[in-house]
């Protein structure tokens, strides 16, 4: 089989064919999740933990139904307000959690690498990052992915802008690594004090003028802007943001006219979006983005699972020989 | 200004060690002195716990040791050391850093004053001093702190501290971001003569970071700190030595860009010298890769360029000093996600086979890395240590420079085991220590 992965923790360490892989069978999750029926049983008798260290409904939300489509028992830890509180450490909670003899755990962690450290110390169960720190974001970049190569028919030899604070966003990463892997050209749009250090070794274009980052793009990828980065310590003021980066359609005129617009959500209608252009149909796939996820989270999950199950037959074989 | 009292010797490690007050003779050794930059086959001569004699023949009643042509060198002088006594003896003490030392070559200690509590007056200071002199087998050294809590507001006793035997003034890691408290430091250290370290760091500027901003940093996500705010550190720093004309040693500069302002400091005749860790010497930023908490240090690891310049700035004598910055950390202040896990690695014992990558590499020769190892540290300290010659103390290290192993943690004897070369390669090994002419350290016996 092509995914070998054992955990999904980053786009990082995924192959071409690997992403080929969980897109393929994504769509054909599109479709179950457009049935009446939609249950599959891939992941039947298999337990499934959501593990929250930061507040998310949405990816919360997304990775709860792709489980219970298929038959997972999922449980969702609201850790944010638990134990860890009181002092728990993440190896205790890893341990605790051990004990509970999970088969997919969902983690999402404000401290970059934190999902690599829990996947260290959890046993016998696949761990997929929904969102370590400003590290990685990895199912968001595959939804993107999936969302792309149905509106565009290719996901390769594109031109992808991605705008705003790609320094603190972990969607950006994941979709750099992820788009270079595929071959396409990518392009980060920004003012520079939300530039990553060292930017200019990514093997990307970058800049910090709207106008000529968006020059022929086939997508335009547009990231949120958090309220707490809008005083002044970062840029000057919202207004002066969405003068200069936020989308409208006067900017976009410089895209393709075939162009795409994305955006991971949740938005900041008026700061990096204005909101008409969102909600156009003709050119937004904001909503296809919140339905590839379903099926993408299934399909990541159901590969996962496929390689617990097949690793976990080749154990007890080994127990019998 | 009174002059502060000589290193006190260790009392003997094990009952039985070798030669305690009598002569000893080492013979086909390879003698490596790091004053006259020599390498050379020869015999050292050791009497009432001084070197007595190069060269000369085997004095009557003298126990004789025969080196097989191993290094003999004078023992590691380690300044940046951090123990945990007084606060966090879980994490070190002086017995477990004193055996840890002697295993590792080195034979004196020049402890930090970041402890909890600080070592900030007369009476904390004669309190590790005694506590040390109990425990440790090797000769120490504390150094007290230039301001009251390492708070960076008012200065210490710096003449009681210097009176209680004193030997350096640092807040370690913490800079003193006013000023106005540094320039009044540095100037009544300098009255006093008073050796102040300081740690070269722009601290707003690197608030918060885990690790060198760059494309390693950024790729991992992880909050960075410019390389150049060790450089505006430490021109500050260096101003206000220019201002105040203090004496000033700089713990470790590990950036390229910092160089060109040491050497023009050197130059327009500041008393100002510089170290660096072992580990920004033989580690770069890569080896974090994915998250390794061992690997954090503060400062953070740089890109491989910087380090190349650093090792390059060892080996032309422009940085003075290597040091251990030997920072016991336990598991659970490790075991944490890289932004949140403790800074710093224990090195004692593997500060000698690391520093000798860069021999093997052939990045500098053993005479040239024993002068930054141990005779310019114990210089820059007034300290009779760190030479071969005639009358300097015999503190001495034997080792195999090319002897291979795979190094294990647990086999540390530091009571943290948090060092970045679990597993590594290693190249070279200390075979036997000697303190005053009396043996603190024999991996023979160790391993029996």
């Amino acid at each position: 089989m092509t995914f070998r992965a054992r955990h999904l923790l980053g786009i990082e360490h995924l192959s071409p064919d690997e992403i080929r892989a969980v897109l393929d069978l994504a769509e054909r999750y599109v479709d179950l999740n457009r049935r009446t029926v939609k249950h599959g049983d891939a992941l039947e008798g298999l337990t499934q933990i959501n593990m929250f260290f930061e507040v998310s409904t949405r990816t919360q939300a997304s990775f709860e139904l792709a489980g219970k489509r298929l038959g997972a028992d999922v449980m969702n830890m609201s850790v944010a307000t638990s134990s860890v509180r009181k002092g728990e450490t993440l190896i205790d909670t890893a341990l605790s959690l051990n004990a509970m003899h999970p088969d997919l755990l969902v983690v999402r962690h404000p401290s970059s690498g934190a999902v690599h450290l829990l996947a260290q110390k959890v046993q016998d169960c696949a761990v997929l990052n929904a969102g370590d720190g400003r590290h990685e974001h990895p199912t968001q970049a595959l939804l993107d992915a999936l969302t792309i190569r149905r509106a565009k028919g290719r996901l390769h030899r594109l031109t992808v802008a991605i705008c705003g604070d790609i320094a603190h966003s972990r969607v950006a990463r994941s979709n750099l690594l992820l788009l270079a892997r595929m071959e396409n050209r990518v392009r980060l749009i920004g003012p520079p004090t939300l530039m990553p250090a060292g930017v200019g070794d990514f093997g990307c274009e970058v800049t910090d003028d709207m106008a000529e980052g968006l020059r022929d793009a086939d997508v335009v990828m547009m990231l949120r802007l958090q309220r707490e980065r809008m005083d002044g310590g970062f840029i000057p003021s919202e207004r002066e943001y969405y003068h200069r980066y936020g989308l409208d359609a006067a900017k976009l005129a410089a895209a393709r006219p075939d162009a795409i617009v994305m955006h991971p959500g949740p938005m900041n209608r008026g700061v990096e979006i204005d909101g008409t252009l969102a909600d156009d149909i003709n050119r937004s796939v904001i909503q296809d983005q919140v339905e590839m996820g379903v099926a993408v989270r299934m399909a990541c999950m159901d590969l996962l699972a496929r390689n617990l199950r097949a690793e976990r037959g080749a154990k007890a074989a080994g127990v019998m020989a | 200004m009174s002059a502060p009292p000589e290193a006190r010797a260790p009392r003997p490690a094990a009952p039985g060690a070798a030669a305690s007050g009598g002569s000893l003779h080492f013979v086909n050794a390879r003698l490596i002195d790091p004053e006259a930059l020599t390498d050379a086959p020869g015999a050292l001569t050791v009497r009432n716990g001084l070197i007595a004699a190069i060269g000369a023949p085997a004095p009557a009643g003298a126990a004789v040791i025969d080196c097989a042509g191993r290094c003999l060198a004078p023992g590691i002088v380690d300044l940046g050391v951090r123990i945990g006594e007084p606060g966090e003896r879980h994490k070190e003490s002086f017995r477990s850093a004193g055996l840890a030392a002697a295993a590792g070559g080195v034979t004196t200690i020049i402890a930090r004053a970041d402890t909890d509590p600080a070592i900030d007056t007369p009476e904390i200071l004669e309190f590790v001093t005694r506590r040390a002199a109990e425990d440790c087998a090797v000769r120490i050294r504390h150094m007290a702190t230039l301001t009251r809590g390492r708070q960076g507001r008012e200065m210490t006793e710096i003449g009681f501290l210097l009176d209680a035997g004193a030997i350096a003034f640092s807040d370690g890691d913490h800079v003193i971001a006013d000023s106005k408290v540094m320039a009044r430091a540095l100037t009544y250290a300098r009255g006093l003569g008073a050796l102040v370290v300081g740690h070269p760091q722009d601290p707003a500027l690197s608030a918060g970071a885990a690790a060198t901003s760059g494309r390693f940093a950024s790729l991992r996500g992880l909050p960075g700190v410019s390389p150049m705010a060790e450089r505006m550190g430490l021109e500050r720093d260096l101003a206000l030595v220019e201002m105040t004309g203090a004496r000033y040693h700089a713990d470790q500069i590990t950036t390229a860009r910092a160089l060109p302002a040491l050497e023009r400091a050197r130059r327009a005749g500041l008393d100002v010298t510089a170290g660096v860790s072992i580990h920004h010497l033989t580690l770069n930023e890569l080896d974090i890769g994915e998250y390794r908490t061992f690997f954090k240090l503060k400062p953070p690891l740089r890109s491989e360029d910087d380090r190349m310049a650093v090792v390059e700035a060892v080996a032309t004598g422009l940085i003075d000093v290597i040091a251990s910055m030997h920072t016991p950390q336990d598991e659970e202040s490790k075991r944490l996600p890289f932004e949140e896990a403790a800074s710093g690695a224990v090195a004692l014992e593997t500060i000698l086979p690391a520093a000798l990558r860069l021999y093997h590499a052939e990045q500098i020769l053993l005479p040239r890395l024993f002068r930054a190892l141990s005779l310019n540290p114990a210089r820059r300290l007034g300290l009779p240590q760190g030479r071969l010659s005639p009358g300097a103390p015999a503190d001495l290290v034997l080792f195999d420079p090319d002897a291979p192993f795979v190094l294990d943690r647990f086999a540390l004897r530091s009571k943290c085991r948090n060092t970045p070369f679990d597993g590594a390669r290693m190249q070279g090994r200390v075979l036997r220590s000697f303190v005053a002419g009396r043996e603190v350290y024999s991996r023979e016996a160790a391993d029996a």
